[in-house]
C-alpha cells in the first residue's frame, strides 16, 4: 500500500533533477543582484559615499587612488550599490563568482572591474579528479547558512553526485577539503588536522565571505579571518552565504566541468 | 528575600531605566532568583554586567502564564555567590558562563567547567566526567562530524550499547559575538546579528531590531512587523521540513528524506523571493524591513506556500504510516515533563514533553499581538513527539502565512528607530524555529552597548539532548541529535 503510493508519486514527479549545467541554470532571486561589477572611472571626484557603509570594510578609497572592492569580504548587502551616486557599483545578476587566486575577487581598477573566473585544474590533477572528487567538509566557525546551501547541493534537485562529486566522513578518504567559517581560533588545530590528514595531492574550497576573509566577524581577536590562514587554498566562492548555483558552478569550473554555453553565465 | 523589593515586571520588547531594576546582595539575590523560579518562573537569561573592579548578576524570568517577564540585579560582587544551580538545574551553564566571562564562583555548583573559553587553538574543555567499571568504555565523537554539519565534541560513557551518560563539549565555533558588541552598535554588528545563528537570521535579527527600537523609544511601522513575523514562520517552515527529512534519512527511510530536502529549499526560496537571500540576510533592520511584499509577490509567495505545503504533507504522512518509522521514533530519546521544566528546555524539544511554552503565545510582542499563534504541544516527550511537535508547527505556520497575507497592514516598511536612550535596559523575545531567542542590552550613559546578553534556545536545549541518550543505545543518538537539531554557533556566539 505505501510502497505502491510512494512510487506512484515518484512517477508523476519524473526526475526533480535540474537541467543545468546542460541546459540553462535556475534563476536566481530576483532580488538577489548576483556579482557585483566596480567601475572606478565612475566614481565622482573625492566621493568616499560607498567605503563607510560597507559593513565589512569591503571598500577602499585611499586618496588619489581608484576606488577598490573586495569581493572576498563581500557580504553582498548591496549598501553600497545603493548609496553610490554615479553607478560606479553596480549588480550584475551574475551568479559565477569562484575564483582560483585571493587578488582575482579584488575589483575597481582599469580592466579589473569584474571577476577573473576561475580555471579549470591543470591536466594532471584534473585526470585524477575531474570524475570523481571527494571531499570532507569543515566547518570553522561558520553559521550554519554555507553548510545549508552545500548540503542542499545533495538534494535531488541539483544531485552534486551526478558530477562524481562527494561528501565523505573521513579526512583519509577525502581529496580535498571544502571550508566554510571565519576559523574561530577554537577550530584552528581541528582543521589543521583534518587538512593533514587527507592524502596529497589534494584540494581546498573556502566558501563564503567568513571561510575567505572573515565574513561579518572579520578582525575579531577570536577568529584567524579565514581559511588562508592556516592552509592553502585553490579555490574561492564568496557570498553570504553563496547561492548554492555560485557553489556547484565554481565546483565544475574547477574540475573543467562548466560547458561553454554556461561560461558566459 | 527582602519583601519590599521586588522583581521588576515588564513586558517582551520593552526598555526600563537601569536604575530602576531592583537590587539585592548577591546571596539575597540568589534566594530572591530561586524564589521566584520556584513560584513558577523560567530563568530567560542569568549574566553578569561589569561595575568597576567587580561584577552585578542580572537575571531575566518569564513568567509564561501570566505572560510577564520578572528582571533583577546582585549589588557589585567580587569573588563568589551561593550557586542557584543547586536549587534550579536549569541555571547550570548559565553559572559556568558567569564564572568564565567574570571570574565570579557560584559556591556549590556541581560541574563547573569552561564553556567556550579559547586555549591555542581549541577549546578549553576541562575535565570530562567519567564512569568507572572494567565493562564501561568511552566514546569520543568530533569536533570535525562525519556530515556537513558545525563542530561540537560529544563524550560517551557506555555500557556495551548502552550509553550511560554523554557530555557535550562546545565552544569550536566561538567567533566573540558578545565581545563585539560592547560600545555598539558598530557598523558590522547588523550583519553579525543576522550570523549569530545562521538558520535563524530571521529569529535573532528581529530581536535585534526590536532592542534597538525599543531603546530608542519607538517601534517599526506595522507593515514592517506583518512582515517580520511573516518571515519567522518562512524560516520555521523551511528548518522543520529539513528536519523531518533528516529524521527519516537517520532510520533510512529515503522517501521523506529525499523529499524533504527539496521541499525544504523551496521554503528557502520563499525568503528568497521576500529579500533575495535564502536565509533573510538583508530584510530587517532597525525601524523596519528593507524590502515590501507588494500585491503580485505576495500572491506568487500564496502559491509557492500552497505547493510546498501539500508537497510537504504528502512526504510526512508516508513517513507518519511507515511502521519501521513509527518502530524507532517511538519511546527514544525520552524526556519528561518534569525534566524538561528542570533544565528549563524552550521551543520544540519543551512543547514535545508536553509544555505550553512559545512566546509567540506567551509573551506577544511585534505582529503576534495583533495575530496570536496556537502553541503546538505533544505529551510523550520522545523523537516521535519532536517529529509531530514539527509537524504540527508547519501545519499553523503555513495557515498563518496565509492568514496574513490575506490582511496585509498598511502603510510605510520602514522609519527611522531613532537613537538608543542611554542607561536604559531591554529584554527582546522572539519564538525562533528552534524556541526562544533572547536579547538583552544594557546602554552605557552615551547611549552604546554596555554590556549585551544573547541567549540562543540552544544554550537551554543542549543539556536536554544528553539527558536524552540516558539509558539509550549509542546507535540512536544521531535520531536523537537531530529530534532537537540544535546550534553549535547559536551557543558558542
Amino acid at each position: 500500500m505505501f510502497a505502491h503510493e510512494t512510487i506512484l508519486h515518484r512517477l508523476k514527479h519524473g526526475c526533480q533533477t535540474m537541467a543545468f549545467p546542460d541546459g540553462p541554470p535556475p534563476a536566481l532571486p530576483d532580488r538577489h543582484g548576483g556579482t557585483l561589477w566596480v567601475d572606478s572611472a565612475k566614481c565622482a571626484e573625492g566621493c568616499n559615499a560607498c567605503v563607510p557603509v560597507c559593513p565589512t570594510q569591503a571598500i577602499t578609497r585611499p586618496s588619489g587612488s581608484p576606488v577598490a572592492l573586495d569581493l572576498g569580504k563581500c557580504i553582498f548587502c548591496a549598501a553600497c550599490v545603493e548609496v553610490c551616486p554615479t553607478k560606479a557599483i553596480t549588480q550584475t545578476g551574475k551568479h559565477s563568482m569562484a575564483v582560483r587566486r585571493r587578488e582575482d575577487l579584488l575589483l575597481g581598477k582599469p580592466g579589473e572591474e569584474e571577476l577573473r573566473l576561475a580555471v579549470a585544474l591543470d591536466e594532471k590533477l584534473k585526470k585524477l579528479f575531474g570524475r570523481s572528487l571527494r571531499l570532507r567538509q569543515v566547518s570553522a566557525g561558520g553559521c550554519n547558512a554555507c553548510e545549508s546551501d552545500v548540503n542542499v547541493l545533495g538534494t535531488i534537485g541539483w544531485d552534486l553526485s551526478r558530477f562524481g562529486i562527494q561528501f565523505v566522513a573521513s579526512p583519509r578518504h577525502a581529496d580535498g577539503l571544502l571550508i566554510t567559517g571565519a576559523v574561530s581560533r577554537n577550530m584552528e588545530l581541528a582543521l589543521k588536522k583534518t587538512y593533514d590528514a587527507v592524502p596529497s595531492p589534494k584540494l581546498v574550497i573556502a566558501v563564503g565571505a567568513c571561510a575567505i576573509a572573515g565574513g561579518p566577524f572579520i578582525g575579531n581577536p577570536q577568529i584567524l579571518n579565514g581559511a588562508s590562514s592556516v592552509v592553502p587554498v585553490d579555490l574561492f566562492i564568496p557570498g553570504c552565504p553563496p547561492h548554492p548555483l555560485t557553489i556547484l558552478d565554481g565546483l565544475l569550473r574547477l574540475l573543467g566541468n562548466i560547458p561553454k554555453c554556461a561560461h558566459r553565465d | 528575600m527582602n519583601s519590599i523589593c521586588e522583581f521588576l515586571l515588564l513586558s517582551n520588547g520593552a526598555s526600563v531605566p537601569w536604575a530602576d531594576v531592583p537590587e539585592w546582595p548577591a546571596d539575597e539575590f540568589v534566594a530572591a532568583t530561586a524564589a521566584e523560579l520556584e513560584r513558577g518562573g523560567r530563568l530567560c537569561a542569568w549574566f553578569g554586567v561589569p561595575e568597576n573592579s567587580a561584577t552585578r548578576l542580572v537575571a531575566v524570568i518569564a513568567f509564561d502564564s501570566e505572560n510577564t517577564l520578572a528582571i533583577g540585579r546582585s549589588a557589585p560582587v567580587t569573588k563568589s555567590y551561593p550557586s542557584l544551580t543547586l536549587r534550579h538545574p536549569q541555571a547550570h551553564l548559565f553559572e559556568r558562563e558567569v564564572w568564565e566571562q567574570h571570574g565570579l564562583v557560584p559556591e556549590g555548583h556541581p560541574w563547573l567547567k569552561p564553556v567556550r573559553r579559547q586555549n591555542g587553538g581549541f577549546p578549553a574543555n576541562g575535565k570530562f566526567f567519567k564512569v568507572d567499571g572494567g565493562e564501561i568504555h568511552e566514546v569520543a565523537v568530533g569536533p570535525v562530524h562525519a556530515g556537513i554539519i558545525e563542530p561540537g565534541h560529544f563524550r560517551f560513557q557506555c555500557n556495551g550499547e548502552e550509553v550511560l551518560h554523554l557530555e557535550i563539549a562546545l565552544g569550536y565555533q566561538h567567533r566573540g559575538v558578545e565581545e563585539a558588541l560592547a560600545g555598539g552598535p558598530h557598523r558590522a554588528t547588523m550583519c553579525q546579528m543576522e550570523t549569530v545563528a545562521g538558520d535563524t537570521t530571521i529569529g535573532h535579527a528581529t530581536a535585534y531590531a526590536t532592542i534597538l527600537e525599543s531603546l530608542a523609544g519607538t517601534e517599526a511601522p506595522l507593515r514592517a512587523q506583518w512582515l517580520r513575523a511573516i518571515a519567522l514562520e518562512l524560516e520555521r517552515l523551511a528548518n522543520h521540513t529539513g528536519d523531518l527529512g533528516a529524521l527519516a534519512n537517520d532510520v533510512a527511510f529515503l522517501p521523506t528524506s529525499a523529499a524533504c530536502g527539496k521541499i525544504r529549499g523551496d521554503f528557502l526560496n520563499l525568503t528568497a523571493l521576500l529579500c533575495g537571500n535564502r536565509f533573510g540576510r538583508g530584510l530587517i533592520r532597525p525601524g523596519g524591513c528593507q524590502h515590501d511584499l507588494e500585491t503580485e509577490r505576495a500572491a506568487q509567495l500564496l502559491a509557492k506556500l500552497r505547493v510546498a505545503l501539500a508537497e510537504v504533507n504528502q512526504a510526512a504522512e508516508w513517513l507518519w504510516e511507515s511502521n519501521s518509522v513509527r518502530a524507532r521514533f517511538e519511546f527514544t530519546g525520552t524526556i519528561s515533563a518534569v525534566q524538561a521544566a528542570e533544565i528549563g528546555l524552550v521551543g520544540v524539544a519543551a512543547r514535545a514533553s508536553g509544555l505550553v511554552r512559545d512566546v509567540r503565545f506567551d509573551h506577544p510582542a511585534g505582529w503576534h499581538r495583533f495575530a496570536p499563534v496556537p502553541v503546538a504541544v505533544w505529551p510523550d516527550g520522545d523523537v516521535l513527539a519532536r517529529a509531530r511537535v514539527r509537524w504540527l508547527e508547519i501545519q499553523r505556520s503555513a495557515k498563518f502565512i496565509e492568514e496574513q497575507l490575506a490582511a496585509p497592514a498598511e502603510g510605510e516598511m520602514f522609519a527611522d528607530a531613532g537613537s538608543p536612550g542611554s542607561d536604559t535596559l531591554s529584554v527582546a523575545l522572539v519564538e525562533g524555529w528552534r524556541g526562544e531567542v533572547c536579547h538583552v542590552a544594557l546602554t552605557d550613559s552615551a547611549g552604546k552597548f554596555r554590556r549585551y546578553k544573547i541567549v540562543d534556545a540552544s544554550f537551554h536545549n543542549w543539556t536536554g539532548l544528553e539527558l536524552a541518550m540516558r539509558g539509550q543505545a549509542i546507535s540512536d543518538f544521531p535520531i536523537c541529535n537531530k529530534s532537537f537539531n540544535l546550534s553549535y554557533c547559536g551557543f558558542d556566539l
